[in-house]
C-alpha cells in the first residue's frame, strides 16, 4: 500500500527532530532511510508507528489520512515496526511472545497460534520451535519472530530500524532475502540505515535526511559516493592504521578454559605484544564476551592461568587487573559503563586520580570542561550521561580512561555510532595503540574487524574456531569460519 | 528550576493536606476543625503561645527520630537500597541504649554519651545485618529488613516481660523508668533536649555534606544508580552498600536513644513509634534532599503529637490515627508518581535529544 508522509514537523523543545519532511513510499516497494545519527530517522519512524505524535503535518495510507495517537493505532492502521532492539520478552517461550500483541480479549488459542507461526516460518524459511524461551535466541531470531510477529497482526507497512545492528551475515543475507519477497508480495518496507552498502544492495528507492531535513532522493543503483556527499556534503575518507612496532606481552593465556553451559572446554591460549590489536569475531553469544571478561578479571577461567604484562593474576580480583592497567568497556555504555542520573562532570571525578575525601568542584568542573572540548562530546560539564547520544556516550568513555593503560578490552566500540564517529573513536584508539596499549576488541562489523586488528581470533559456539593474519584474510575467510567451517590453511 | 521544586515538594504535600482533610470529613467532622486541634495539641494555638512549651517539647522530641531516621534514609536510598530494616535499627539502638542507661553506672555526661554510642552501634549492627544478609546472601534487602523489624520487635518485648520487667508487675508496659543520670538533658518542665536537636541537626547536615561534597557520597551514588557501572569503575560496591547500612544503621539507633532516653524514659513494646516507616514517607516527600526532611518531619511531628486531641476534643476513634497514616502514605505515593509524570511531561516539551 502507498504511505505519504507529508510536511512532517515534530520539535523536541529548541530541537527540531523533523523539519517538514515530505516521503512517499510505494506499495511493494523497498525504500531506504538513510542518515547519520541525530539526523531525524528515528523520529520519524517513531511518529509513523505511533510513538510519538507529529506537531504537525499529515499522514496518508492508500489515500486515507490515518490519525496515529499510540502504536497500537498504527498496527491496526497496517503499521509494524521492528525495532532496532526487538521488543522480545525474554523469559517468556517464542509462542508467548507471538501471542502477546494480539488483539482480543480474554481468550488465547496458543494451538492455532502454533499452527499459524509455523505456516508463517515455513513460508519465509524460518526455523523457530514455538517452545524455545526466547532469551535462547540469537537477536537475529529475535527479528524474525519479531517480523512474523508483525505479518500475524496484518502489518502491511513494515519499518525496520537499524536491524543488521548485531546480527550476522548469515542472518542479515536472510534478512534480505525476506524483505524483498516481502516486498514482492506488495508489502512496503521502509529501511532505516547508516550504512551505505546495505541500503545499496536492498533497496529500491532511497532517501537521504540530514539535520530533521531530507536533502536527497534517489532511485538505486547510485554510486556510494554521491550517497556519502548528499549525507556529510563531502566523501569521507576512512583511514587505516599504520604498522606500529609490537613491545613486551601485555596478556598472556595460557591453556585457559571457560567454563559455561554454553561454552565447550576446548582450552585457549593467547599472547597479546604490547600496541598489538586483536579483533574477536563470532556470531553474537559464541564466547567473545566470556573471553574478554576473563581477560577483564571479571570472570575465573575453570582452568589455565592469566598473566597481565608479566604478573600472574588468575583468580585474582578485578580490581587487580584495572590496577594492572587493564579497562573492559562492554557494549552496554548506559548499562555498564556510564552512571545514569550522574553528570559529566561527576563522571570525571569517579574516574580520577584524585582521592581525596572532599572532591574540589571547581577543579572537577574545569576537567570536565577541558574534556568536553578535547573529545568534542556534545554537551556541558551539567550534562547527564543518559541525555548524550551513543556516540557522545562514547566519548565520554573514552574521555574517561586512564592516560596509561596496558590493555584495552572492547566490545563493539563503534556500535550504533555513525561513519565520522566511528572514525573518530579509532583515532582514539589507534593513538592509545602507538603509545603502546594493546587492544583486544569484539565486533560484529567485518569491515572494522579488518581494518584494524593485527589478528583476528573467530569464535564458533563457544570456542576460538580459528586465528587469522588480518593482512593475509579476507571478509570471506572470517565469513566462513564465523559460520563455522574451516578454511583451508588456517589452524586454530 | 524553582516551579519543578514547588512541584516536586508542596504538590505532593498538598495532595496529603487535602486527602487528610476528605478523611477527617468523611470522618464526621467539619474537615478544618481537626487540622486547627492537630496545631494546638502540637504547638499551641496560636502557635508557640505562652503555655504551649510542654507540647512543644513534645513535638520536637518526635521530630528528632523522624529526622534522625530520614538522614540515614538518605543514605541508603542514595544507595539505591529500601533501608525498611529502619524500625528493627531504632528498637535496637533503643534496646543498647536502655541496657546501658539500666546496668552502667557513671556520672552523667559519661553515661548520657554512652548511651547515644550505644544507640548508634546497636542500629549500625541491626542495619549491617540487613546489609550482609542482602550482599553475602543475596537477600533482598526489604524482606530481610521487614523480618530483622520483626525480630527486634520481639526481642523487645521480651526483654519487658522477663529480663527487665518491673518488680512485682507482670506487664508489658514497659520497663522501670531509667535513672535520671541516665536520661537526655531537657529544659525544665518539658521533653526538650536541645542535645537530641543538636544531634538531629547535625546528622541532617552531615548527609547533606556527604553527597554535597565528598568522594564516598559521589560513589555510594554511583553505587545505587548503576551497580555494574560502579563496579566496573573499580568501586567496591558491596562494601558501599555495607557502608550505607551502618551509615543509617547509626543514625537510626541514635532515634532510638532519643526514643527511650529522651521521650519515654523508659524502654516500652512500640519504642520506635513507627517513626522509621514515617521517616521513609518523609524522605520520599523531601525528594531525598536533606534540608527537606528538616520542615517535612516537623510536619509529621506535628501530626503525631497533635492527634491526640482529636480523640478528646471531637469524640473521633482513635484508630483513626491509623487510618489517617495509611491514606497519607498513598497520597503522597500518588502526588509524587503525578508530579514525576508532569515533570517528565515539561522535559519532553522543552526539549530532549531526538532519536
Amino acid at each position: 500500500m502507498s504511505l505519504e508522509l507529508l510536511d512532517i514537523h515534530k520539535h523536541f523543545g529548541p530541537v527540531r527532530a523533523n523539519d517538514g519532511i515530505t516521503i512517499t513510499v510505494e506499495t511493494g516497494s523497498l525504500h531506504g532511510l538513510l542518515g547519520e545519527n541525530g539526523a531525524g530517522k528515528s523520529t520519524l519512524m517513531k511518529v509513523l508507528s505511533g510513538f510519538h505524535s507529529a506537531d504537525s503535518g499529515r499522514i496518508v495510507l492508500d489515500g486515507r489520512e490515518i490519525k496515529l495517537a499510540s502504536p497500537d493505532d498504527a498496527i491496526e492502521a497496517g503499521i509494524g515496526m521492528l525495532h532496532q532492539d526487538p521488543l522480545v520478552f525474554l523469559p517468556f517461550s517464542v509462542i508467548d511472545n507471538f501471542v502477546l500483541g494480539s488483539p482480543g480479549g480474554w481468550r488465547l488459542d496458543r494451538t492455532q497460534a502454533e499452527d499459524e507461526l509455523a505456516e508463517l516460518c515455513e513460508r519465509y524459511g524460518f526455523n523457530i520451535d514455538p517452545d524455545t524461551p526466547a532469551r535462547l535466541l540469537t537477536v537475529g531470531e529475535r527479528q524474525q519472530l519479531e517480523i512474523l510477529r508483525l505479518l500475524w497482526l496484518g502489518a502491511r507497512v513494515l519499518i525496520l530500524d537499524e536491524p543488521t545492528t548485531g546480527i550476522s551475515a548469515d542472518q542479515r543475507a536472510k534478512l534480505f532475502v525476506t524483505l524483498k519477497a516481502l516486498a514482492e508480495e506488495g508489502m512496503s518496507v521502509i529501511f532505516v540505515s547508516h550504512k551505505l552498502e546495505e541500503v545499496a544492495d536492498l533497496c529500491e528507492r532511497v532517501t537521504v535526511m540530514t539535520r530533521g531535513k531530507v536533502v536527497g532522493e534517489a532511485e538505486m543503483p547510485v554510486p556510494p559516493e554521491r550517497l556519502v556527499q548528499m549525507m556529510f556534503g563531502q566523501a569521507v575518507e576512512i583511514h587505516g592504521k599504520d604498522p606500529v612496532p609490537l613491545g613486551d606481552s601485555h596478556l598472556r593465556l595460557s591453556d585457559v578454559r571457560m567454563s559455561s553451559g554454553l561454552l565447550s572446554e576446548e582450552p585457549v591460549s593467547l599472547e597479546v605484544a604490547a600496541g598489538e590489536v586483536i579483533g574477536l569475531a563470532g556470531m553474537e553469544g559464541s564466547g567473545q564476551d566470556a573471553f574478554l571478561r576473563i581477560c577483564a578479571g571479571m570472570r575465573s577461567p575453570s582452568h589455565g592461568t592469566v598473566h597481565v604484562a608479566g604478573r600472574d593474576l588468575s583468580n585474582k580480583h578485578y580490581r587487580e587487573f584495572l590496577a594492572s592497567g587493564v579497562k573492559y568497556l562492554p557494549a552496554g555504555r548506559l548499562e555498564e559503563g556510564l552512571i545514569e542520573g550522574l553528570t559529566i562532570t561527576e563522571h570525571f571525578v569517579l574516574a580520577g586520580e584524585d582521592r581525596r575525601f572532599f572532591v574540589n568542584w571547581d577543579a572537577a568542573r574545569q576537567t570536565a570542561v577541558d574534556q568536553i572540548d578535547h573529545f568534542t562530546i556534545k554537551g556541558t560539564d551539567e550534562s547527564t550521561a543518559e541525555s548524550l547520544s551513543g556516540g557522545n556516550q562514547q566519548r565520554l568513555l573514552l574521555a574517561m580512561l586512564p592516560p596509561s593503560l596496558k590493555l584495552l578490552l572492547m566490545e563493539h566500540p563503534t556500535r550504533g555510532l555513525d561513519i565520522e564517529s566511528a572514525d573518530w573513536v579509532w583515532e582514539q584508539l589507534l593513538a592509545r595503540r602507538e603509545e603502546g596499549t594493546s587492544i583486544v576488541f569484539a565486533s560484529a562489523d567485518l569491515d572494522e574487524l579488518l581494518r584494524y586488528s593485527d589478528r583476528i581470533l573467530v569464535f564458533f559456539s563457544g570456542r576460538v574456531f580459528g586465528e587469522l593474519d588480518s593482512s593475509q584474510t579476507t571478509v570471506d575467510d572470517i565469513g566462513m569460519l564465523i559460520g563455522g567451517r574451516r578454511i583451508h590453511g588456517a589452524a586454530s | 528550576m524553582k516551579s519543578f521544586r514547588l512541584e516536586r515538594v508542596f504538590l505532593p504535600t498538598a495532595v496529603v493536606v487535602v486527602s487528610a482533610v476528605g478523611l477527617l470529613l468523611a470522618a464526621g467532622t467539619n474537615g478544618v476543625e481537626p487540622l486547627k486541634l492537630i496545631v494546638e495539641g502540637s504547638i499551641g494555638w496560636p502557635p508557640f503561645e505562652s503555655g504551649s512549651s510542654p507540647k512543644v517539647g513534645d513535638t520536637v522530641m518526635v521530630w528528632v527520630p523522624i529526622a534522625l531516621a530520614s538522614a540515614g534514609l538518605i543514605v541508603t536510598f542514595n544507595a539505591g537500597m529500601w533501608n525498611i530494616g529502619i524500625e528493627g535499627q531504632i528498637i535496637m539502638g533503643a534496646i543498647f541504649a536502655a541496657f546501658v542507661a539500666r546496668e552502667v553506672s557513671a556520672s552523667r555526661p559519661i553515661l548520657i554519651l554512652l548511651t547515644i554510642v550505644a544507640g548508634a552501634v546497636g542500629g549500625l549492627l541491626w542495619g549491617l545485618l540487613v546489609g550482609v544478609l542482602r550482599t553475602a546472601g543475596g537477600v533482598n534487602e526489604i524482606f530481610g529488613g521487614l523480618g530483622l523489624d520483626f525480630v527486634a520487635a520481639s526481642i523487645t518485648t521480651y526483654l519487658i516481660i522477663d529480663p527487665w520487667r518491673r518488680a512485682g508487675v507482670a506487664s508489658t508496659s514497659g520497663t522501670d523508668p531509667f535513672p535520671d543520670a541516665a536520661l537526655l538533658p531537657s529544659l525544665g518542665g518539658t521533653r526538650f533536649s536541645p542535645l537530641a536537636v543538636a544531634i538531629a541537626l547535625l546528622a541532617i547536615v552531615g548527609v547533606w555534606v556527604l553527597f554535597r561534597g565528598t568522594l564516598y557520597g559521589l560513589k555510594l551514588k554511583a553505587v545505587g544508580r548503576n551497580r555494574p557501572s560502579a563496579f566496573l569503575m573499580g568501586i567496591p560496591t558491596n562494601r558501599y552498600l555495607l557502608g550505607a547500612f551502618m551509615i543509617c544503621g547509626a543514625l537510626a539507633g541514635i532515634a532510638g536513644t532519643s526514643q527511650a532516653t529522651g521521650f519515654h524514659y523508659r524502654l516500652i513494646p512500640a519504642i520506635s513509634g513507627g517513626y522509621g516507616f514515617l521517616a521513609i514517607l518523609v524522605v520520599l516527600l523531601a525528594r531525598f534532599r536533606a534540608f527537606w526532611v528538616v520542615p517535612i518531619s516537623f510536619f509529621f511531628a506535628m501530626i503525631a503529637v497533635g492527634s491526640s486531641q482529636l480523640q478528646l476534643r471531637l469524640d473521633v476513634n482513635s484508630a483513626l490515627g491509623g487510618v489517617l497514616q495509611g491514606v497519607l502514605v498513598l497520597a503522597a505515593m500518588f502526588g509524587l508518581g503525578w508530579s514525576a509524570y508532569r515533570i517528565r511531561q515539561r522535559i519532553a516539551a522543552a526539549g530532549e535529544e531526538p532519536g
